[in-house]
């Protein structure tokens, strides 16, 4: 990074979000725990994006409801603008939920069908601003016109509009009370490849213009690559490595990322050609019982008997590039 | 003569909206030991055109509405679609494989036993015969200690375990053809890799031909040969792999090659996408679909009706009526 360090807007300490699988009659005792996030740490500057990448079950998307305090985390610290948001009561967490707002995946599940677009613009600011129900249509206009829909179509519902105009409803309702952070969480999977391009711009474009900072959760590795600052690999819970985007993807040091990002197709048959696999064994383990050790071994081509032992931390390598693997840099 | 090869296939469904002409005269052909790429967006009619070529239509509200699908000498949309003959073709010497494994799967029915119907009833084989090729159908898609997990149920395998089920169970019956709908896009990354590859191999080694079906570009680029370009009802450009990645003609294929980002390219500062949105299928203009969203149109694209498909050279061919000059 260059230039002097901006200021740290959200900061992740030793998360855990371990989930009770209830036994018994009762369902009352737990017998085992998903461990959904271990121990993982991480920290967002103001006006940066950190992808977040890893596959379905990893522990993405939890990560992301553990900092808006959906989920009450295990164990752990989550700082917000310097303030520690991990421990406290519902009360507390309703003014903060202003400041940080989530931008979902599917477009069609996330908007109430029986409300127009304008009404589904406007909640946020009946349930959290004083304003006058003239302030309030002034408002729902100017978002309108920020995310790129007339501001006519307000009275327009959901299935009235594409699936990129729904995903710019839900944007323009995560903007409302003006947040400084966004979970972005997989916000162009679900739209075709002709739209995908639209809404990757305009969220780039509203970051610059608002200063706003992201949390980029996603599986498209491609996407993540064009959109962030810094990146974050997670495999089975953990982030198993952390770095700029160009260290990421120009020199991708655990054995994961590696195959990761060798499993991505380019569209180009003259690349395809060339180009070389990493086929990984077997499927992601379960996170009820994850493997001993390092969570990879079982399928990492370069595992050795250490990897079985334990289970590796990140660990700073130069050039800002953390990494959680005991083979690099041997 | 082409193994198969379907000419102006039309299908069309009645709805609330009006009618939509899902497929609006696509023609193409695929060749023995073959893999062909059918590309483009949600509604653009390219599961439709597969599902029609197998009369697997909901009739009403769909309709084949015209058109020829000459396999093996015999137009199959002449069939009766739930004859003997069409029987015969369906599952037998073409057969699909569908993008969700858990939908497609029967969930009360064991794999050994979903495995080993469709090969009783085509092959004509016994229980005993049948569940021997079965296993080995498991072993050659690798699925692990496949004789354990035999009697297992679907919900007992992993996501990409299933869609290896699916494959076995498509090539079970020794088909010509195997249909693969979005077969990967409910899979994770390094799960797609792998089930592509094992999907190639089998295709190579038994000489099928594969249609593959996805709006995955990258999906195509590594395995097909050739490739058709679908958009809104409408094939409008096709050619080999390295005609449409490397010298695409319509601005829509333009469009797409353009808008995804990639991994092997320079980080851009913005992408570069495709103005406006997916067009209403029941409200057609009758010019080229793409016009509203096409930076390159003329006054003969706003005036004429969608053009037919041209040849640029070779066996590359665009709708496009700009790039012809």
């Amino acid at each position: 990074m260059s230039g002097p360090a901006k200021e740290i807007l959200l900061e992740v300490k030793n998360l855990r979000m371990h989930f009770p699988i209830p036994a018994g009659v009762l369902r009352r005792r737990p017998t085992a725990w998903v461990k959904a996030v271990d121990d993982v740490s991480f920290l967002i500057r103001k006006g940066e994006t950190l992808g977040l990448v890893g596959e379905s079950g990893c522990g993405k998307t939890t990560i992301g409801r553990c900092v808006l305090r959906i989920y009450a985390p295990t164990s752990g610290e989550i700082f917000f603008q310097q303030k520690e948001i991990g421990r406290l009561p519902e009360s507390e967490i309703r003014p903060l939920r202003r400041q940080m707002q989530l931008i979902f995946q599917d477009p069609f599940s996330s908007l109430d069908p029986r409300q127009t677009a304008g009404s589904i613009v406007a909640e946020p600011l009946k349930i959290h601003s004083p304003a006058t129900s003239f302030e309030r249509r002034e408002r729902v206009e100017e978002l309108f016109r920020l995310v790129g829909l007339e501001p006519s179509m307000m009275r327009r519902y959901p299935h009235e509009f594409s699936g990129g105009q729904r995903q710019r409803i839900g944007i323009a309702r995560a903007l409302a009370m003006n947040p400084a952070f966004i979970i972005c969480d997989e916000p162009v999977s679900a739209l075709d490849v002709s739209i995908q391009a639209q809404i990757t711009n305009l969220l780039e474009d509203l970051k610059n213009r608002l200063g706003l900072t992201y949390l980029f959760i996603s599986h498209d590795l491609s996407v993540v690559r064009h959109i962030s600052d810094q990146v974050a690999v997670m495999y089975l819970g953990r982030i198993v490595e952390l770095t700029s985007w160009r260290e990421l993807y120009e020199n991708p040091l655990h054995p994961y990322t590696q195959a990761l990002l060798s499993a991505v197709p380019i569209p180009d048959p003259f690349v395809e050609e060339e180009r070389a696999r990493i086929f990984l064994e077997g499927d992601v383990p379960s996170p009820v019982n994850p493997p001993a050790g390092c969570n990879f071994h079982p399928r990492c081509p370069r595992a050795i008997a250490g990897c079985q032992e334990l289970s590796p931390a990140l660990v700073e390598t130069g050039h800002e590039h953390r990494v959680a693997c005991i083979r690099v840099g041997e | 003569m082409h193994l198969l090869e379907v000419k102006n296939l039309r299908t069309r469904f009645r709805t609330d909206a009006g009618t939509v002409h899902a497929v609006d005269g696509i023609s193409y052909f695929i060749d023995e030991g073959e893999i062909i790429g059918l590309v483009g967006e949600s509604g653009c009619g390219k599961s439709v055109s597969q599902l029609s070529v197998l009369q697997l239509i909901p009739v009403p509200p769909g309709e084949i509405a015209g058109g020829q699908a000459v396999f093996e000498g015999r137009d199959l949309l002449r069939f009766e679609a739930k004859g003997p003959e069409m029987r015969e073709v369906r599952g037998g010497k073409i057969s699909i494989i569908f993008q969700e494994p858990m939908t497609s799967l029967n969930p009360v029915l064991a794999v050994s036993r979903q495995l080993t119907e469709a090969m009783e009833l085509h092959l004509k084989l016994d229980r005993k015969s049948s569940r021997a090729r079965a296993l080995d159908l498991l072993r050659m898609v690798g699925i692990p200690d496949a004789e354990k997990r035999f009697r297992n149920f679907p919900h007992q395998f992993s996501g990409g375990m299933r869609q290896r089920i699916m494959i076995a169970m498509a090539l079970s019956c020794r088909p010509k053809i195997v249909v693969a709908d979005e077969p990967t896009t409910a899979l994770d990354v390094t799960t797609q890799a792998k089930v592509l590859e094992v999907m190639n191999d089998l295709v190579r080694r038994f000489r099928t031909s594969l249609v593959l079906v996805t709006h995955n570009l990258g999906v195509v680029a590594r395995y097909a040969q050739r490739i058709y370009v679908m958009y809104a009802g409408r094939i409008v450009e096709s050619g080999t792999s390295k005609d449409i990645f490397g010298n695409p003609k319509h601005p829509y294929t333009i469009g797409l090659l353009r808008s995804v980002p990639r991994l092997d390219e320079t980080r851009k500062e913005r992408l570069v996408p495709i103005p406006g949105s997916l067009p209403d299928l029941a409200n057609m203009p009758g010019t080229c679909a793409f016009l509203p969203r096409c930076t390159r149109a003329g006054e003969d694209c706003r005036r004429e009706p969608w053009g037919e498909l041209r040849r640029v050279e070779g066996e590359h061919y665009t709708s496009c009526r700009m790039e012809m000059g």
